[in-house]
C-alpha cells in the first residue's frame, strides 16, 4: 500500500490509523484465535498448563476454549490421534467453520512419535487435515505451544484475502469438507487422504536388493 | 494361605472332574499357577469364590498369551486370571486356561458370571486374541473397531504395510519400509551407499 511512512508515523501520533483493510482485517483475527477444546492425551495436560494462570495464554488472545467446533477457528491436535480417533478428529475439523487452522502438538500428533510403528496409531493427523504449524516434543512444554500460537498469529498477519494467492475459504469453487476415512478391515480407509498429504518429492524408494548389497 | 500344592488339593477334591496341573511361569514371576481344562475352569473359579477357605472375591486381571506352534508341539493361547481376596488380604491365586489358536475353536467359558469386574478384561482379551468367551454377556470388540476383522496382539499378526516415508528408518523398520516401496530420505540413501561402498 503506497502510504507514506513518515505521514503514517505523523498521523499515528495524532491518533489515526492508515493501513490496509487486509491488515486491519488479519489483525482482528490473530488476536482473537479461538481454540477447540479437546485433548486426545498427555499433551492435552500441557494445554491446559498454557491456559491456566502461569503461563496465560489469554495474553495472547486465545484463551477462550469452546466446547464446540462451531465457535471454534483453531483445532489444537494435543495428543497420540489413534485410528479409531481419527475420523472424529477430521469430522471436528471439518465442523468448525471458516477461517479456521490447526496446530499439531506434540511428537504423536505430528508424526505417531513412539507409537509410529503401532497397529493402532496414526502417522500424523497432517495425513487427513492440512496442518499449519507442527509443535516437536513429547510433550512440548507450554512455552513450545506459546510460540507455536505466536508463529500462527504471524501467519495469519501475512494472509491474503484476494488475488491468486489467498487461501482456499476465499475461492468460491474450493472445497470446504476434508475426507473422514472410514474404519476398514485392517486399517483405515483411505490409509492416507493424498489431497492433503503427499510424501516429500526429493526422496526416492530403495529396493530390497540395495539393502541388501549393503 | 496354603501353599500350591494344598490349594490344588482342595480344588480337586471339590472338583473331582477337574484336571489341575500346577505349572511354574517364569522364574522372575516366583508364582505357581493352576492350569484348569476349559471344562471345569469355571467350577473351579466358582469353588475359589464361595469357599470360606479361600474367598477369592477380586479378579484383578484377565489377559492372553500367545503360544506360536514349535516343531513338536502345536500352539496354543492361555487365558490367565489372577484372583485375589480382599476379604482376607489374601492371593494371588492365578489360573490358566489352554485354548487352540483356530479362530474357530479358540473358545473358553467366561468367569464374568462370577467376577463382573472381567467383563471389560475379557472383550480385550476377545479384541486383541480373539479368545472367544462362553457365556459373557456382551462380547464385543473394546479397543479396536467393530469393523476391525485381525487380532494384533497374535504373534503372526501383520500389520498394515504403511510405510511410504520413513523420515529415519532402521533395522525392521528399514526392512519393512523397503518391502512396502517406501520412501527414504536422501540421509538413508547416503547411508546405504556408503555402506556398498565398504
Amino acid at each position: 500500500m503506497a502510504v507514506d511512512e513518515g505521514l503514517k508515523s505523523e498521523l499515528q501520533k495524532q491518533g489515526i490509523f492508515v493501513l490496509p483493510f487486509e491488515q486491519l482485517y488479519n489483525w482482528g483475527r490473530k488476536s482473537s484465535i479461538w481454540p477447540l477444546q479437546f485433548g486426545l492425551a498427555c499433551c492435552a495436560i500441557e494445554m491446559i498448563a498454557s491456559a491456566a494462570s502461569r503461563y496465560d495464554l489469554a495474553r495472547f488472545g486465545a484463551e477462550v476454549f469452546r466446547a464446540t467446533p462451531r465457535q471454534a477457528d483453531l483445532m489444537i491436535v494435543a495428543g497420540t490421534v489413534t485410528k479409531k480417533m481419527a475420523p472424529q478428529v477430521v469430522r471436528l475439523y471439518n465442523q468448525m467453520p471458516e477461517p479456521k487452522y490447526c496446530i499439531a502438538m506434540g511428537a504423536c500428533a505430528i508424526s505417531g512419535g513412539p507409537f509410529k510403528d503401532g497397529y493402532n496409531v496414526l502417522k500424523g493427523i497432517d495425513r487427513y487435515i492440512p496442518v499449519d504449524v507442527h509443535i516437536p516434543g513429547c510433550p512440548p512444554r507450554p512455552e513450545a505451544l506459546i510460540h507455536a500460537i505466536m508463529t500462527l498469529q504471524r501467519k495469519i498477519a501475512n494472509q491474503h484475502l484476494e488475488k491468486e494467492n489467498r487461501l482456499r475459504w476465499y475461492d468460491k469453487n474450493s472445497e470446504t469438507e476434508f475426507l473422514i476415512p472410514s474404519y476398514g478391515e485392517h486399517d483405515l480407509q483411505p490409509p492416507v487422504n493424498r489431497d492433503v498429504w503427499q510424501p516429500p518429492r526429493n526422496y526416492r524408494s530403495v529396493t530390497l536388493d540395495e539393502v541388501k548389497k549393503a | 494361605m496354603e501353599g500350591i500344592e494344598k490349594i490344588k488339593e482342595a480344588a480337586a477334591l471339590a472338583v473331582p472332574d477337574a484336571r489341575i496341573e500346577i505349572v511354574n511361569s517364569t522364574p522372575a514371576a516366583q508364582q505357581p499357577s493352576l492350569l484348569v481344562d476349559r471344562e471345569h475352569v469355571h467350577a473351579v473359579a466358582k469353588f475359589f469364590k464361595e469357599d470360606p477357605r479361600f474367598q477369592m472375591d477380586f479378579c484383578s486381571c484377565v489377559t492372553g498369551v500367545d503360544y506360536l506352534p514349535k516343531a513338536d508341539k502345536p500352539g496354543f493361547i492361555e487365558v490367565v486370571y489372577h484372583l485375589y481376596s480382599v476379604t482376607q488380604r489374601e492371593g494371588p491365586i492365578i489360573l490358566k486356561v489352554r485354548t487352540p489358536r483356530e479362530l474357530d475353536q479358540c473358545r473358553v467359558p467366561s468367569l464374568t458370571p462370577l467376577w463382573r469386574g472381567c467383563e471389560f478384561q475379557e472383550r480385550e482379551a476377545f479384541d486383541l486374541y480373539g479368545v472367544k468367551f462362553d457365556g459373557h454377556p456382551d462380547l464385543r470388540r473394546i479397543l479396536m473397531w467393530d469393523e476391525f476383522t485381525d487380532h494384533p496382539m497374535r504373534k503372526d499378526y501383520v500389520p498394515p504395510a504403511d510405510y511410504e516415508w520413513e523420515p529415519t528408518p532402521h533395522d525392521e523398520t528399514l526392512q519393512r519400509a523397503v518391502q512396502a516401496g517406501g520412501i527414504m530420505p536422501p540421509t538413508a540413501i547416503e547411508e546405504l551407499e556408503k555402506a556398498k561402498k565398504k
